[in-house]
């Protein structure tokens, strides 16, 4: 058995790490390239969302390189997610692909239920066995994360352009080989080490302009979809934070029941004025944490959403509102299979032109602090 | 006292109206809704929300603006889920605060919370603090949602009798307006015996009036399951499977029910099936659809394809809607692995042409005419 499963941006090192401790084979899908983007809106209906139809290239491409089995995670709603995996099996199937798709539906609360259902992927394990693979591919979770936190800063002072990115990559490269807990951590400190030596001399004392990431979480997270925009942003100069991690989607998807879970946090008590219910996928998040980055006098925020994306449109539609009280700019991309990195960079580069142009008029005017 | 409650007639005011509108007049308010959907109401309702937004959601908004300077309060719900462990549309979860956020100076807005997807407690809940914005009294309050439920029952033994909204409505004698060719099809409705008993059933449709308020549970399964009108049994019979405030709002829908009709084919729409039929065939997919709507579509969409009922299966769905994206895939997949029914989409959005929705229906009835079998 040869279990293969979905790309979201750098989440393959962690479920690498937990299926491979488990004794799995496993065949992490080619990265996902324009042709997987063809393969896979080729096959799915055509206003799926996004990750519904790369995930289908994904799965496609793994099994031409010996795949036999499929692993996703479930959900019970209202978003469309929750029903990804059975509309994938169909679509897999009328193709004529023999294989085997399990679907890991989030337990109501238990991480035991979560286990037993990956159990069926990897066949009977003492019990210690589990203990350490989830060790591990959590530690690594962390480490990619934390990594991916740090680059964010370096980008916009790198000293060569391109140098944050190329450390980032070797980062995760020695975080996916660390076969042990002590291994992940030093990987972690000699990655953080590569990033801080891709600053250029003198760093510390810019003071570059700061956008938020917001949005739906795999195009948020999946570079190839959102057309690199990070990095694009970093590399203009731009400090870049974003309101959501691998570790913040694992922790929601596999461990907590979504709707309890999410009651009561930080971003439903900001995102109240104008957002006050849960409406699936990240949709409150990301009002909450636009909120969030206006009142910690961010620059700018960018919404991310795969076209018809329900949860962001909601939001979407009422981020003007949030944009004109609270006085922080805010524009909304949308990625289907059709976009494209140049028409993307455009409005980036109109965006931060904004941005800039705000900050110095607010810089010559100088903060209301200063005067008082 | 006597103020006035405006109800956008928009998206599920298709289904839950005349229950809606028995509650507030029961706690002695006047309710009014909004005309009919006109091209002016859709483009007012666009231009207030964003592009993305779908078709139903921006008439939704043009119809609660249209009701400024009609009514002291406006109802916009929001219909979080009307059934254990389902939801209706992420959107409908956001309803009122999209609407706060785009429509500036309105009247205020009753956005009574109905969540029955854990338990009955917080619905409990909602109908009090909504009926407490009218009354004090707790007793005024339960008997207006008995009321509301028996308004709700009624309704949908119409619909399940083959009644379209307008028609159920114009028949119970709520006040909508409704034009020339409702009241001729109503009339024609009451009088033919072979309409209105094909799909005699007391089940209902919606949970909310159902399992999860302990009312009986459906019976009607064995009237249903006699086959509704059958192929061969005169006119062309489709069944014809949408959201209700797409198919049943002749704007949106470029009166799709009508313009059959007129072409002389009998329409069955996924309303019409007793929930335990679409129930049923819903559980032929592998795991349940957790969406009340999609469920209810799949399941209709499975029976009008499987059961040897209708002669073609009509499928009309908002441009990038949600739902109906998956189900439609699954629906579409399942037309081609049968291939005894003629199977096709329509897609709507703000730019759809009534012409070329003309078009396709005509040629869809023809397929159905000649493949039709004696
Ligand atoms: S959150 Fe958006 S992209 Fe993700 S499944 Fe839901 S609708 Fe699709
Ligand atoms: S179900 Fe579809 S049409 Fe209805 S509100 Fe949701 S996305 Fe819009």
């Amino acid at each position: 058995m040869k279990v293969t499963f979905a790309h979201m941006g750098n989440l393959y090192i962690t479920v690498k790490a937990l299926l491979e401790g488990l004794g799995a084979e496993v065949v992490v899908p080619p990265m996902p390239s324009k042709r997987t983007l063809s393969i896979g809106s080729r096959h799915s209906p055509e206003f799926a969302c996004l990750p519904l139809k790369v995930n289908i290239g994904n799965y496609i491409e793994a099994m031409e390189i010996g795949a036999d089995t499929i692993a996703m995670a479930g959900g019970v709603g209202p978003c469309r997610f929750g029903l990804y995996g059975e509309v994938q099996r169909e679509i897999l199937k009328g193709l004529g692909y023999e294989f085997e798709m399990i679907i890991i539906e989030p337990p109501q609360g238990r991480l035991r239920h979560v286990l037993q259902q990956v159990g069926r992927l990897v066949g009977r394990n003492p019990v210690g066995r589990y203990v350490s693979a989830a060790r591990l591919a959590w530690a690594k979770m962390m480490a990619v994360d934390e990594l991916e936190r740090s680059v964010q800063r370096v980008r916009p002072v790198e000293g060569r352009r391109g140098a944050a990115t190329a450390a980032l990559a070797s980062a995760l490269r020695l975080v996916d080989e660390a076969a042990s807990m002590a291994r992940v951590k030093r990987a972690l400190g000699e990655g953080q080490e590569m990033l801080l030596d891709a600053r250029a001399p003198g760093a510390d004392s810019s003071d570059p302009p700061r956008i938020g990431i917001v949005g739906e979480v795999y195009v948020v997270l999946e570079p190839f979809v959102n057309c690199d925009v990070e990095r694009r942003l970093g590399e203009m100069g731009v400090l870049v934070e974003r309101s959501i991690y691998i570790g913040d989607w694992v922790r929601e998807h596999l461990f907590k029941d979504v709707l309890r879970l999410r009651k009561g946090r930080k971003p439903y008590d900001l995102a109240k004025p104008y957002l006050r219910h849960f409406v699936g996928g990240h949709g409150v998040e990301t009002v909450g944490s636009t909120v969030e980055y206006a009142r910690q006098r961010f620059d700018g925020v960018i919404q991310l959403a795969p076209f018809t994306c329900m949860p962001e449109i909601v939001a979407q539609d009422v981020l003007p509102a949030v944009s004109r009280d609270l006085g922080i700019p805010v524009m909304t991309l949308v990625f289907d299979e059709h976009s494209s990195d140049a028409g993307v960079l455009t409005r980036l580069e109109a965006f931060v032109d904004l941005v800039e142009r705000s900050r110095r008029r607010q810089s010559m005017t100088g903060p209301p602090r200063a005067r008082g | 006292m006597g103020e006035v409650v405006g109800i956008p007639r928009a998206l599920l005011y298709y289904h839950y109206y005349p229950m809606w509108k028995a509650f507030f007049e029961a706690l002695g308010q006047d309710v009014v809704t909004s005309g009919k959907t006109t091209r002016a109401i859709l483009d007012a309702g666009a231009k207030v929300t964003v592009d993305e937004a779908c078709l139903p959601v921006k008439v939704f908004h043009g119809h609660v603006l249209a009701l400024v300077g009609k009514c002291d309060y406006i109802f916009v719900p929001r219909l979080v889920s009307v059934e254990r462990r389902a939801f209706i549309c992420p959107k409908f979860m956001g309803l009122p605060d999209m609407i706060r956020c785009n429509c500036r100076d309105i009247p205020t807005i009753v956005d009574s919370c109905i969540n029955l997807s854990r338990t009955t407690r917080e619905y409990v809940g909602a109908v009090y603090s909504t009926g407490r914005m009218f009354t004090g009294s707790v007793l005024k309050i339960l008997a207006a949602h008995n009321r509301a439920r028996a308004a709700l029952a009624r309704y949908t033994r119409r619909l399940e009798s083959g009644m379209t909204p307008d028609e159920a409505m114009a028949v119970m004698g709520l006040a909508s307006p409704c034009d020339e060719p409702v009241r001729t099809a109503v009339a024609a409705a009451l009088s033919s015996s072979s309409f209105s008993s094909s799909f005699s059933s007391s089940s209902s449709w919606s949970s909310l009036s159902s399992s999860s308020l302990s009312s009986p549970p459906a019976s009607g399964a064995a009237g249903a399951l006699r086959g509704g009108p059958g192929r061969g049994a005169g006119r062309v019979v489709v069944g014809l499977v949408g959201h209700p405030y797409v198919i049943y709002d002749p704007f949106v829908s470029m009166n799709v029910v009508r313009r059959l009709r007129e072409m002389g084919v009998s329409v069955v729409t996924s309303d019409m099936l007793p929930a335990a039929i679409t129930e049923r065939e819903a559980a032929r997919f592998p795991k349940r659809v957790f969406w009340t709507i999609g469920r209810r579509l799949l399941g209709a969409g499975f029976h009008f394809l499987r059961s040897g009922t209708v002669h073609g299966c009509l499928h009309m769905r908002a441009f990038a809607c949600g739902p109906e994206s998956l189900i439609g895939e699954v629906l579409e997949r399942e037309a081609a692995r049968s291939r005894d029914v003629p199977f096709a989409t329509i897609t709507v959005d703000e730019h759809t042409g009534e012409a070329g929705v003309l078009t396709r229906l005509e040629a869809f009835v023809d397929v159905m005419t000649r493949r039709r079998k004696p």
